[in-house]
């Protein structure tokens, strides 16, 4: 295997991960603090990233740069406005419920959304790139590849990481979300309103999924289905990791990026396969995921 | 009259409509069959929710069950439809074993999640290895003798639509019995009480494997079944939004009995079926709007709607 093969399996890898890491650490925050299985969320995907190509279409014409601040803008709506809505009148509602339903409800959510979406946008390819080639592309050892996938991308992913860990640990909403997570009864009796960090969690970890679709839109082709891919992917990413595992997830995802982009040089087909062969055999000897604490079982 | 017998007389009433209605509207008996294998496919599932484990890869054992008979057809050679219906779910049930050892250690979201993962390895062999599995095109299914004879294909809807319904009336039959049994009775307790039922010297993960390894079978039955009517077997069958379907009418049904799985495989494929006729492309829309309707107000399902205003009729002097 010649170096610059290595290289550009190195580069794919690591844009790879940015964006899964993204999607994972919103389903893993969501999980860790509603304890919800969001299927839908791989929706929340695919809809930042729709949104952002069509925010990104209609700003492109009076200035190209500001297609970088229409990916934000399109991620916080998607998050604000469709994981607002999602936690508020369907989730809420269902609390009390047996798990099962709850995770049906997400199902239910993605069924509607994933139709909405075609209904939407259509089913014909969209392509929105101008923010992959505004930025320049740089050559690392002789390969050249863009610096939007591999600079901003895991610039944005770390960003999101050491931002996340600080807002958790040290400011107050961080530490009242993680109170809430600990024991939620005594959260409640101290007077913590458990039901709007249950909505701002929500909002915040739709916000990351609409944010790594927003991201991905430039550098690939949106088509229906984009969704359903990455929910298991972004799953598989969580549960290997430990679910509720922030850090964890950020070494899964680069793991599993990287796994998956030497295997597509070297045998293709076996591409999809990778992620789901990791989580198997992480979940069979670690069922907590690598970085899971055990928890103990409640009689 | 009492309310056992009424639901009885329901019952009863169920089956003369699927056996009768295909005749008087041909166009239903494919129809028909659907429905009545894929309610075999969500006994399996209403097996396990009973254990309080919700699968999301159920599909798999559906999967195999279709490509057992795809497979044959490709590599073997012609085939009876009786071989098949013995060969898919054995196949399926092998499979159950196999990945059941592993999945009945872990509970709950870990339990969805390696099916899940079992589920997503298959689908992407039978996507990926297209030299033998034809990829996403899936495998042409032809049109199987039975007993060794052939049929036309106007006769053969509803040979099959006949065979479907006598396979469910016995499976529906031998899964209450099993549901009713002490067998049945501790895959229950697992989700009242593991520990309660550990101390009784029960091996919990011997009985939900058992409830697994039938609820593969039953997987397979419905495989062959869908794969011989709809004469393809791709590999959606074995995705993860198909296993959700399963879960789903399963839920839409109700878990507390046989009857759910079949009440909720007629209204989901019905309403399907009319949905992608009359509204083109928004039948995912009507399904996910009517699952939401259905936990909201009546998580029991629609047989629960049935068994609540029962209770309420008893409650009043």
């Amino acid at each position: 295997m010649d170096s610059t093969i290595v290289i550009l399996a190195i580069c794919d890898g690591i844009s790879y991960a940015a964006l899964v890491f993204l999607v994972s650490v919103g389903l893993s925050l969501i999980f860790g603090v509603l304890r919800i299985v969001n299927v839908a969320h791989g929706s929340l995907y695919a809809y930042g990233a729709y949104m952002a190509a069509t925010l990104s279409l209609l700003v492109a014409p009076i200035s190209p740069w500001l297609t970088f601040p229409a990916l934000l803008v399109a991620s916080v709506l998607v998050g604000a406005i469709v994981g607002g809505l999602m936690e508020r009148f369907l989730l809420r509602p269902v609390y009390h419920l047996e798990e099962v339903l709850q995770l049906l409800i997400t199902f239910a959510v993605f069924m509607i959304m994933d139709n909405l979406q075609r209904m939407i946008w259509g089913v014909q390819p969209i392509f929105a790139a101008e923010p992959v080639k505004l930025l320049p592309n740089i050559s690392i050892l002789g390969v050249n590849y863009t610096s939007y996938q591999v600079l901003l991308l895991p610039l944005v992913a770390v960003i999101t990481l050491f931002g996340l860990r600080y807002f958790l640990r040290y400011t107050l909403a961080g530490s009242i979300i993680m109170a809430v997570t600990e024991d939620r009864e005594a959260a409640t009796a101290i007077g913590i309103d458990a039901r709007r960090v249950f909505l701002i969690t929500f909002i915040i970890g739709a916000s990351l999924a609409a944010l790594g679709g927003a991201l991905a839109s430039p550098t690939t082709s949106l088509v229906p289905g984009m969704g359903t891919d990455m929910i298991v992917l972004s799953f598989a990413v969580a549960a290997t990791a430990g679910l509720g595992q922030i850090e964890g997830a950020a070494v899964t995802a680069l793991m599993i990026g990287l796994a998956r982009a030497f295997i597509i040089y070297i045998q293709p087909e076996l591409e999809v396969l990778v992620p789901y062969l990791i989580m198997m055999l992480v979940l069979l000897i670690r069922p907590m995921g690598l970085f899971g604490v055990n928890r103990v079982r409640k009689i | 009259m009492s309310g056992r017998l009424v639901s009885r007389l329901i019952i009863a009433a169920a089956i003369v409509v699927a056996a009768v209605l295909p005749i008087i509207l041909p166009s239903w008996a494919t129809l028909t069959t659907l429905i009545l294998a894929k309610g075999i496919v969500v006994l399996g599932i209403i097996i396990l929710l009973q254990a309080g484990q919700v699968s999301f890869g159920h599909a798999m054992f559906f999967g195999v069950g279709a490509y057992t008979i795809a497979f044959w057809g490709r590599y073997v050679g012609p085939g009876d439809l009786l071989l098949f219906l013995l060969l898919g779910p054995l196949i399926a049930m092998a499979f159950g074993l196999l990945i059941g050892l592993f999945v009945v250690r872990y509970r709950e979201i870990f339990f969805g999640m390696l099916n899940l993962a079992f589920s997503m390895v298959m689908w992407s062999l039978l996507e990926k290895l297209y030299a033998f599995t034809n990829g996403a095109d899936g495998i042409r299914v032809a049109r199987p003798t039975l007993a060794g004879i052939a049929f036309t294909p106007e006769a053969f809807q509803y040979v099959l639509l006949y065979l479907t319904l006598g396979l469910v009336l016995v499976v529906s039959y031998g899964v209450q019995r099993y549901l009713d049994s002490p067998l049945g009775h501790m895959l229950r307790a697992i989700k009242g009480n593991e520990t309660r039922l550990e101390y009784l010297g029960v091996s919990a993960r011997k009985i939900l494997l058992i409830g697994y390894v039938i609820s593969a079978f039953l997987g397979g039955l419905g495989g062959v079944l869908v794969a011989t009517a709809q004469q393809i077997a791709t590999p959606e069958f074995a995705y993860w939004t198909k296993s959700g379907e399963f879960v789903f009418i399963a839920i839409l049904g109700g878990i507390a009995n046989a009857a759910g799985a079949f009440a909720g495989a007629a209204v989901f494929e019905t309403v399907r079926f009319f949905a992608s006729a009359q509204l083109a492309n928004a039948w995912q829309l009507i399904l996910g709007v009517v699952l939401i309707v259905i936990i909201m107000f009546a998580p029991n399902g629609l047989i629960g709607l049935r068994n609540r205003r029962k209770a309420q009729a008893e409650v009043r002097p």
